[in-house]
């Protein structure tokens, strides 16, 4: 397991690029959702 | 307007669009993340270890859909700004808006992961390359084009100058597809196309589509998500 974390010692290219895609995918989704939470709130 | 038996602009009337938009929103959000861990599990354990790139090669999972859904969902919002000015429909403009950010997203997203894919195959985090920067202003378009509309306050004259900037912009699109035919690039070239066998693995294609297609169902759930909250805040005024 622990190899397929180093990924062949390109891990920081590798799980910096996959790691910020779904950090920004996710803080999206939040934005989006809390932005609907404040529009549907009575 | 009626032709055969469908109203064509019935659903192009926010009001009616609504709950549309949301039944699509969540089938899609579903879709997306089936897709995404499909093509996660394709990408990251199936595909067999690049033979002169080793693993860094598996950048190509996010950088080249990334890259395609932000050409795509480019001409997807200069589509809908040109409908709004050729039909005057106001959910057009919101929908070209609604995908702005979206694309903005994509666009970093390719820049980054070419990044972070340029330095340790070709030994530097950026160069002045023709695809790169096409890349670039299609980065500086998007933001362009939500500033530019941020900065008009009637909503109708920033759908109008709006249009104007995406379809001209969308020119740029072309220039990033065949950048690496048209120059000497130190990308390179595409690795698939419509017209010839694809240059590598099955299962590596594979990956790629299913990220592909995970990312563009996340684009429309967002997207229409987006337009109902645009909805719910023109309704609220």
């Amino acid at each position: 397991m622990s190899g397929f974390f180093a990924m062949g010692g390109y891990a920081f290219y590798v799980w910096g690029s996959y790691g910020v895609t779904f950090a920004l995918l996710a803080l999206e989704v939040f934005f989006l959702l809390k932005r609907k939470k404040r529009e549907t709130a009575p | 307007m009626r032709v055969g038996s469908i109203h064509w602009f019935w659903f192009s009337s926010p009001h009616t669009f609504y709950p549309l938009a949301g039944t699509i929103a969540r089938a899609c959000a579903i879709a997306a993340a089936l897709f995404c861990i499909a093509g996660l599990y394709v990408g990251l354990f199936v595909a067999p270890t690049d033979a002169t790139q080793g693993e860094a090669y598996r950048i190509i999972f996010i950088h080249v859909p990334a890259a395609w859904m932000s050409m795509f969902l480019y001409l997807v919002m200069a589509f809908w700004a040109a409908a709004g000015l050729a039909m005057n429909t106001r959910l057009s403009g919101m929908m070209a808006s609604a995908l702005a950010p979206t694309g903005a997203l994509f666009t970093f997203i390719a820049l980054w992961t070419g990044s972070l894919w340029g330095k340790p195959t070709w030994g530097a985090w950026w160069v002045w390359d023709a695809r790169l920067t096409s890349e670039l202003i299609l980065l500086f378009l998007y933001f362009g084009f939500m500033a530019l509309k941020a900065s008009i306050d009637d909503p109708r004259r920033a759908d109008r100058a709006g249009a104007v900037l995406a379809i001209v912009g969308a020119v740029n699109v072309p220039i990033i597809y065949y950048s690496v035919v048209w120059w000497n690039t130190l990308h390179q070239g595409a690795s698939v196309s419509l017209t010839r066998a694809p240059s590598m693995a099955k299962t590596m294609l594979l990956g790629m589509l299913l990220m592909a297609l995970g990312f563009w169902m996340y684009s429309i759930a967002v997207a229409l998500t987006r337009v109902r909250s645009m909805i719910r805040e023109e309704e609220r005024q």
